[in-house]
């Protein structure tokens, strides 16, 4: 009986020699006349022992990592076929802490089934909340994703129900459901592993949102440095389309939804949903006035749903389970799982999907077993380009919307990176103010001439020209950032600087001139 | 101006043809003209223009907003090193110093052999495999600046 093999087809797997191990194994299996079937899986997210080869066994599949190309020989010859010890095997994968203390309910399928075979979707539990959809009225599948206490993962955290709600309120010949799948955030992959590793299940949460506020036509917006999540995601659109889960006539129920993905084109402005409109019509990715909200007037001018890619990932589950079981995990406002990622100077960087609450340290130390130099930790931005950088004395923190905006800080999209204690922070807030300069869509002088002028004075604060008035002039210009921007790339890019300011305020004194 | 040839023309003709009856397509067509041709020529702004009856002042706004798109040729290879700030802790400034020095040359510029354009990146999502690079259309993690020699003999082999 032939073996399943499972070497993951994700991007940041091959960027590491997947496919190479990939074919090794095949052309190894060949030469040997073992019988064995190598399956492209997503990544379990552990990429650290990317990559990961997992051997499918009676009792469940076991892991070897990091494997090379030249380790392929010795593994047979060890025969990991059946399980056998090397010094590469990870045990059974399932088991290994790192995963098994984790509660993936979003990403729960990624890495362990095929990502564009239908029927191993299905066989997964997936489809099971569409169905369960096209039975309810839409105001039951709004009211369920309301009562599920689900906001928005993208960064703004809004409540996905009202958003919802809003658009079917609308009376219109149109509407739409778009996915923001332009994850620009430094330290963020989940959406990209969802899409590489589980497409399905974005598509299915697309298409309940359809079904519930009456939208015919669904965008994804994704980011053109994503190709392996492009053909993923086309890959799949195209098997729904053949079974029936997209088209004139949904699931046989005589509704329709169809969907698209639509390539954005490097620039970071455009995961801003007003700017990522304007991409998706075509236009320059300039921002729009608030109000009118999207959900009222958005794409072609239409009501549209904007929402991320985890957050649409996490409907199918909603529906299929019910609200109160989505609900029950996590504290607070901050209901359900959030799949954290743990990126930068670290040991073991990786998704991390948990119930809102646990601490930063847990995070850091003891899934990610401190720095990957080894160095004490110093700083540890979360939260994207745009987050705080928080310092060890606050690393007891919870991660959770509300536990982080007490200490200034923002939980964003839910990407975490560490920096070791070489990091020259003063250069990391310079860089803030650079990479809004680079990438502000120019609609607002906040924005488009504030981080100019903000990286010309932290160049001053730096080589020590008149430091003390210049970093009050700093402050000043965050000030105005702040509150004079028209959206959250200008009105943000000051939070990391801030907090720079604020714990690592020694590393602008650093300089020797004056 | 470079006058389009007749060759270029028609390929822009054709992809403004498959796509102008879409929704909001001039993303979608410029994404074409540089997939064909290799970088948008400013001569195919207003062709560009007259097909979809927008200004040529409109798609060529769209053209210089988006950092992917360029309207100059570029070598065999892109190369787009990541500066974004998990990059950062893993050494990605001394990478692309190293880069820099390797080809010389800074970014947006291509080596004198036309075999490399360097590009800075914003994030290409793999941060858990930091620093990272992009070569066309393949991604590499944990770049040492001996992977990226390696990967500069095995361009410069490939014509």
């Amino acid at each position: 009986m032939s073996i399943d093999i499972y070497v993951p087809r994700d991007a940041s797997a091959l960027s590491l020699g997947a496919e190479g191990v990939a074919r090794a194994i095949e052309a190894e299996a060949r030469e040997r006349r073992a019988d064995v079937r190598v399956i492209r899986n997503g990544s379990r997210g552990l990429y650290w022992l990317e990559p990961m080869v997992e051997v499918a066994l009676p009792g469940g599949r076991r892991a070897y990592g990091p494997v090379k190309t030249q380790d392929v020989a010795g593994l047979f010859a060890a025969d990991f076929l059946q399980g056998g010890a090397h010094p590469l095997a990870q045990g059974l994968t399932e088991e290994i802490p790192y995963l098994k203390s984790q509660q993936r309910l979003t990403s729960a399928r990624v890495g362990v089934i095929e990502p564009t075979n239908v029927a191993d979707y299905v066989a997964h539990g997936g489809y099971q909340g569409l169905p369960r959809a096209l039975s309810m009225t839409q105001a039951e599948i709004v009211q369920s994703v309301l009562d599920s206490g689900l906001r928005g993962r993208g960064g703004a955290a809004f409540p996905t129900g009202i958003k919802w709600k809003t658009v079917l309120d609308q009376n219109a010949a149109r509407k739409y459901v778009t996915c923001n799948a332009d994850e620009g955030d430094s330290g963020t992959f989940s959406d990209r592993m969802l899409m590489e590793g589980d497409p399905f299940a974005l598509i299915e949460g697309m298409t309940i949102a359809g079904i519930a506020v009456g939208a015919t036509q669904g965008y994804i917006y994704l980011r053109v440095e994503y190709p392996h999540a492009y053909a993923a995601l086309n890959e799949a659109l195209n098997a729904a389309r053949q079974a029936r889960y997209l088209g004139r006539d949904v699931m046989g129920s005589g509704r329709q939804f169809e969907l698209e993905v639509r390539l954005g084109a490097g620039a970071y402005i455009c995961g801003e949903e007003t700017s990522m409109l304007e991409s998706l019509e075509g236009k320059r990715g300039e921002i729009r006035v608030r109000p009118p909200l999207p959900a009222i007037k958005g794409l072609f001018g239409q009501p549209t749903v904007v929402n991320n890619v985890v957050t649409l990932s996490s409907i199918p589950i909603i529906l299929a389970r019910g609200a109160a079981y989505y609900r029950d995990f996590g504290t607070g406002k901050s209901r359900g799982t959030l799949p954290l990622q743990l990126a930068g100077n670290v040991r073991r960087g990786g998704l991390v999907e948990r119930a809102f609450g646990l601490s930063l340290r847990e995070l850091l130390y003891d899934y990610g077993g401190g720095s990957a130099s080894g160095r004490p930790i110093r700083a540890v931005q979360v939260g994207g380009p745009l987050g705080a950088y928080i310092p060890a004395s606050q690393f007891d923190v919870a991660i959770d919307y509300e536990a982080l905006t007490a200490i200034g800080a923002l939980l964003g999209h839910g990407g975490v990176v560490v920096f070791d204690d070489t990091v020259d922070m003063a250069r990391m807030a310079r860089y803030a103010m650079e990479f809004c300069a680079i990438e502000s869509c120019g609609k607002c002088t906040p924005c488009r001439i504030g981080s100019t002028r903000g990286v010309e004075v932290i160049d001053r604060i730096i080589e020590g020209v008149e430091r003390e008035r210049n970093l009050v002039l700093l402050e000043d210009l965050c000030e105005t950032m702040l509150q004079g921007s028209l959206c959250g790339l200008g009105g943000m890019t000051p939070f990391p600087v801030q907090s720079i300011l604020k714990h690592f305020r020694e590393d602008f004194h650093a300089g020797t001139r004056h | 101006m470079q006058p389009l040839t007749d060759v270029e023309r028609r390929a822009v003709l054709r992809i403004v043809d498959e796509h102008k009856a879409r929704p909001g397509p001039l993303i979608e067509i410029l994404h074409g003209v540089q997939a064909t041709l290799g970088f948008v020529p400013p001569a195919a702004v207003p062709v560009i223009a007259l097909g979809l009856n927008l200004s040529r002042a409109e798609v060529h706004g769209v053209v210089t907003f988006y950092h992917f798109f360029r309207d100059h040729p570029v070598g065999r290879h892109v190369v787009r090193l990541c500066q974004a700030e998990s990059c950062q802790a893993m050494g990605a400034s001394a990478l692309t110093a190293h880069a820099k020095h390797r080809l010389g040359i800074d970014f947006h510029q291509t080596s004198a052999d036309g075999a490399f354009t360097l590009e800075p990146v914003y994030c290409l999502g793999n941060c858990a495999c930091s620093p990272a690079l992009m070569i066309d259309g393949d991604l590499m993690g944990r770049v040492t600046p001996q992977d990226f020699d390696a990967m500069v003999s095995a361009g410069q082999a490939r014509k």
